[in-house]
């Protein structure tokens, strides 16, 4: 079965082949127009990302996309610098793999009770928790410098990874949730018959049952976190602590303008582990659908 | 009788409500890191934008150590100022063009096109798509600030058919920054629209395809009223996520020229570290954390069947 689109004039085929299928004559029409559409989508797509990629190894890239006159590895080797990246792309992993670890754990922890008991303020924490993944953070951020003000949190690694953590918890608990409840509860019966502790069937019976769901997760806050720009903007002040999202916008302000192929090869050290990842968790779930998935419960 | 009643190891009959209630709670103890993390983190800021909106408090010295409660100050202030009211319509425009108009039609396109294209073709877009999505937000908004700007691919294009370009930064600002939107934001929705497609049983199709119903008559009749939870879940969604963007504007156009594209999150940012008016910044905020809140109650509403379960 095909979800057909409205054809542009087909020229009519011979009545004796129109009784193979009733829909033959305009089928081939609309591959036709979807083709032609997915084509002109597709080049509306790629011309910023190949942009970035062109500009990358070109000697001479300029703000408009065009094919390196030759390809030099020059850009890359000039960004290579311990100030400029390699600090900013530490910071960047210590922040991702901090909030992703302690969002995880936390989750799983608080996912646990919600899924295998019915506890009697259940249905008002998942309103809250469901309230708490659709609210848009970035208005939070000017009380959250107040407030960071006042706990004495700004400029430090720790507070921006708690404050990560503390925005991904929601969504968090609600795919960990979805994806415990799907553990099958007989395999614990059996094993709190044998005496094992709550927790003790959680370690060693759910956890491992649910790890591509764990995985799933991981990955997710940590895209989330290693591509945010606005929390480390707002909340770190010292050049040495700036995670890559800063530091390749304070580069930009102070050389973008004249180095673009800099720019767009910082751009692809920041991008490609993301992508990586991305790539590794199609492959754990099988299927590209995993972070909407997630999200539509 | 007793309000909690768990799925496993019942509670025997007759333990009394006490018992039950001290069960729940201790049963309830792998919450608390999770509590309090999103009390003091998520509960403790939308307190703090309350209050704080409140007071005259400033970026640093005495008004930012010991601010004074000012009551409703900034409110008045806020609903008298001109370049609220037009950052409220430049975020509104900003969602409805880009979220509910741009996103949403552009994902289900993409979904059904790719159904009814090559599947080599259509997997390769999709690539494309989704990796305007995946990749950082910084770089999505360099990419697509140098496609605009002057002397971008934009108007390089443009001059290649004979046309002459604009400086779509400057003089179109909202436009820029909508399409950008678009372009980071479509591959969500077209995730969620064909995970939907692929469940819409083909019988029914079919069964219409022998009344003679058309394709187009199909998809509108058939198709669109069987996905209809999926579609009112994803524009919910993309809206809540639409209504947040910072980095993609600021990075772009930082909300100018003038305040021609300051949208919410700029204006709050701008008042609170540019003009160092933390407490009006902190009513801005409020006001757009209401206006997300009315948004996620909606989505909640539509889910509501899930929590229940």
């Amino acid at each position: 079965m095909t979800v057909e689109i409205a054809t542009p004039a087909v020229p009519t085929r011979p009545p004796a082949r129109k009784t193979r299928s009733v829909a033959a004559p305009t089928k081939r029409g609309a591959r036709w127009f979807a083709n032609i559409a997915l084509v002109v989508i597709g080049i509306a797509f790629l011309v910023p990302i190949a942009w970035i990629v062109f500009s990358s190894v070109d000697p001479a890239a300029s703000v408009s996309i065009e094919l390196p006159s030759k390809i030099t590895f020059d850009n890359f080797a000039q960004v290579f610098d311990f100030d400029l990246t390699i600090r900013p792309l530490l910071n960047s992993a210590v922040i991702s793999l901090g909030a992703a670890l302690l969002t995880v754990v936390v989750g799983v922890l608080a996912a646990y009770p919600l899924s295998r008991f019915n506890l009697r303020f259940q249905r008002g924490f998942l309103y809250g928790v469901l309230f708490g993944s659709c609210l848009p953070i970035t208005a939070l951020m000017v009380p959250v410098y107040a407030m960071f003000v006042q706990l004495k949190l700004l400029d430090s690694i720790p507070g921006v990874i708690l404050f990560m953590a503390a925005t991904s918890l929601p969504m968090a608990i609600w795919m960990l949730k979805n994806f415990m409840d799907s553990v099958p509860i007989s395999l614990e019966e059996a094993a709190w018959v044998d005496g094992a502790s709550a927790m003790r069937a959680l370690t060693q019976i759910v956890l491992p049952l649910m790890r591509s769901g764990i995985g799933v997760v991981f990955i997710f806050v940590f895209t989330q976190a290693w591509g945010n720009f606005f929390v480390p903007f707002v909340l770190l002040f010292s050049s040495d602590k700036m995670p890559a999202a800063v530091a390749i916008f304070t580069f930009f302000g102070n050389h973008g303008a004249v180095a673009y192929g800099q720019l767009a090869a910082f751009a692809t050290l920041y991008s490609v582990p993301i992508l990586v990842l991305y790539l590794v968790m199609q492959r754990v779930t099988g299927s590209s659908f995993a972070l909407a998935g997630g999200v539509k419960g | 009788m007793s309000v909690s009643s768990p799925r496993l190891r019942p509670a025997p009959r007759g333990a009394g409500r006490r018992r039950s209630a001290l069960l729940s709670l201790s049963r309830s103890t792998p919450l608390i890191p999770a509590l309090v993390l999103l009390v003091v983190f998520l509960v403790g800021p939308m307190a703090f934008a309350l209050w704080g909106s409140l007071t005259n408090s400033a970026l640093s010295g005495y008004r930012a150590a010991k601010p004074q409660f000012i009551g409703l100050d900034n409110y008045t202030a806020l609903f008298a100022d001109k370049d609220f009211w037009n950052a409220l319509l430049l975020t509104l425009i900003f969602v409805f063009f880009s979220a509910i108009v741009g996103q949403n039609v552009l994902g289900l396109s993409l979904a059904v096109l790719a159904r009814t294209g090559s599947k080599v073709l259509s997997r390769i877009v999709s690539a494309l798509v989704v990796a305007a999505w995946v990749m950082p937000e910084i770089v999505a908004a360099f990419a697509l600030y140098a496609f605009f700007s002057s002397d971008g691919t934009l108007n390089a294009a443009l001059k290649a058919v004979g046309l002459s370009g604009v400086s779509w930064l400057i003089e179109y600002p909202m436009l820029a920054v909508i399409l950008a939107n678009v372009w980071r934001g479509t591959a969500f929705s077209m995730l969620v629209y064909s995970a939907a497609l692929s469940e819409v049983p083909p019988e029914t199709d079919e069964a219409a395809q022998l009344d003679g119903t058309n394709s187009v008559q199909r998809f509108f009749l058939i198709t669109l009223p069987i996905i209809r939870r999926s579609i009112a879940t994803n524009l919910m969604l993309t809206t809540l996520q639409t209504l947040g963007t910072f980095g993609l504007i600021w990075v772009m156009t930082s909300g100018g020229p003038g305040t021609r594209s300051s949208t919410l999150p700029v204006l709050a940012y701008q008042e609170a570290f540019k003009f160092a008016q933390v407490g009006y910044g902190t009513a801005i905020a409020a006001v757009t954390i209401v206006l997300g809140a009315v948004f996620a109650i909606l989505y909640i509403k539509i889910l509501k069947p899930e929590v229940e379960s």
